[in-house]
């Protein structure tokens, strides 16, 4: 990549965010739209700054749920692939239940869990799991099985153990797969997580940020409500960005995805 | 013949998808030979290497096989087909590995096979950092690295520049006679045929048999410059007119 097209990767979609934010200022302005119907970029910036502090705590507890949600995501997916590339029996009689937990809205199930459930971190837990695990189970199971031929040919001459192929080459093959897995997976958490609070409603101190845009919503404090999304979004926006560092630093030496293009 | 290394008898091989790739091959390969089997592509050269290897079960016929060859056979493909997330080395001691040979046990053999095949310098590199001759010579040190009684090589220079096949086969020729030990190399060209092995079987297209079974009339050690004698091309026009016939 030149230098232009490099500077105009990061200076175009700034360009854009500005225009669109002094776009939206100058609308409230000059509309004179109620803060409680719209307000301006500035007034959710001074309140995310005021507010701060206590949404922060409101964060730290979905922030929680999520990174639980995703190391639960990786684990129950990760094994449930390696058990479907071990056995084609077991793949086709589960799989599609895997699709059926993928395709029923959480709101719609996560009632049931949280009556179900009696810890309330747990059910969130749950919930949020149910909707990160299925990019992982379907990549990873992908990943497993699409192990250059020649290759398992080359375990197969020197009698290699199930074992070993698995380790030596199913898994690194599958890793790219699975890291873009997770790297969906990741955003998935964060909704399912924030969809599995609003269900389960507002109250108690230790709650997260779906609690506290339902609480400004009650009272009006719209300004408030718009902070806390920012927030999701800010952390929604971190989580890909530390994933994707990730998938790029285990992936660095060989394949093509994470390899520099001047390289 | 008694010690014999490799035999097959009446080899037949059909596939699911109705081709019939093999039709009644016999061969027998003894200790220490450089085989070149040559043939049009599709006559089922790949398919004979493959049933050799046990890589695939025959549909007809047999292959013995010597006692001192279960396990030490080694195998090249047509690509490279080595692991793009591990080191040149790592790629050799893979074979090593699998037979668990500890990795300092397995060291000094894998330095060894690096630098009887020019890749001293390479140990640490990945295989996206090297060209196309030098992944295939990683894949030959790699089937070499469990010194194999038999190697397996199915075309594969196949997908190199003429220039670069030309020295790996120089290379190759001297390992043979460094290693001793018995090489079947399937190729579809006469000249890399004739200019790497003693003995060429020619096969008729698919379904494939042997057609003929030709001495190489050269040196023992050859070089480049044999490439351009008459002994080398009155070699090869004699391969080329039992290829002609063969394909009729």
């Amino acid at each position: 990549m030149n230098g232009a097209s490099r500077f105009w990767r990061i200076a175009a979609p700034v360009f854009v965010g500005a225009a669109v934010l002094l776009g939206w200022q100058a609308a409230v302005w000059f509309a004179g739209v109620p803060a409680y119907v719209l307000p301006g970029p500035w007034l959710i910036a001074k309140t995310l700054l005021h507010d701060g502090p206590s949404l922060l705590g409101a964060l730290l507890v979905t922030l929680r749920i999520t990174v639980a949600a995703l190391a639960l995501a990786i684990i129950v997916g990760g094994t449930l692939a390696i058990l479907f590339s071990l056995s084609r029996l077991l793949e086709i009689s589960l799989f599609p239940y895997a699709v059926i937990l993928q395709v029923t809205p959480v709101v719609a199930i996560a009632p049931l869990i949280i009556i179900w459930v009696n810890d309330v971190f747990a059910a969130l837990l749950v919930c949020a799991t149910i909707v990160a695990f299925f990019p992982i189970v379907a990549n990873t199971t992908l990943g497993l099985n699409s192990a250059d031929r020649n290759l398992s040919d080359l375990f197969r001459l020197y009698d290699a153990s199930r074992w070993q192929t698995l380790r030596l080459l199913r898994l690194p093959s599958a890793l790219p797969l699975f890291l873009a897995g997770v790297r969906i997976s990741g955003g998935l958490a964060l909704i399912g997580a924030v969809v599995a609070e609003f269900v389960a409603g507002t109250g108690g101190a230790e709650t997260g940020l779906a609690s506290r845009i339902i609480e400004a919503g009650y009272r009006l404090e719209i300004p408030r409500m718009f902070a806390a999304l920012l927030l999701l979004s800010l952390t929604g926006i971190a989580i890909f960005v530390v994933l994707s560092w990730l998938s790029r630093l285990l992936l660095r030496h060989w394949h093509e995805s994470a390899l520099d293009p001047t390289d | 013949m008694a010690e014999n290394l490799l035999a097959a008898t009446a080899l037949a091989k059909s596939f699911r998808n109705g081709v019939v790739a093999l039709a009644g091959v016999d061969l027998a390969v003894a200790p220490g030979e450089f085989v070149g089997v040559l043939g049009p592509s599709g006559c089922g050269k790949s398919t004979l290497l493959r049933i050799f290897a046990g890589l695939i079960e025959p549909s007809g016929g047999r292959v013995e096989r010597a006692a001192g060859l279960v396990g030490r056979i080694g195998f090249v493909f047509q690509e490279p087909t080595l692991m793009p997330w591990a080191t040149v080395a790592d790629n050799v001691y893979l074979p090593l590995r699998l037979a668990g040979v500890t990795r300092e046990a397995a060291s000094p053999r894998i330095t060894a096979m690096l630098a009887s095949l020019g890749l001293g310098d390479f140990a640490k590199a990945y295989p996206r950092q090297l060209s196309g001759g030098m992944r295939m010579r990683v894949s030959i040190a790699r089937a070499l690295a469990t010194e194999p009684a038999l190697l397996l090589l199915d075309e594969p220079f196949a997908a190199l520049d003429e220039i670069t096949r030309f020295k790996l086969n120089e290379d190759l020729r001297v390992l043979w006679r460094q290693l001793r030990c018995t090489i079947i190399f399937v190729t579809h060209s006469v000249f890399e045929s004739v200019f790497l092995t003693n003995r060429i079987l020619v096969m008729t297209k698919r379904p494939g048999r042997i057609a003929a079974d030709l001495a190489v009339e050269l040196p023992e050690t050859r070089d480049n410059a044999l490439r351009l004698t008459e002994r080398y091309a009155d070699n090869c026009r004699t391969v080329s007119r039992h290829l002609a016939e063969a394909m009729t």
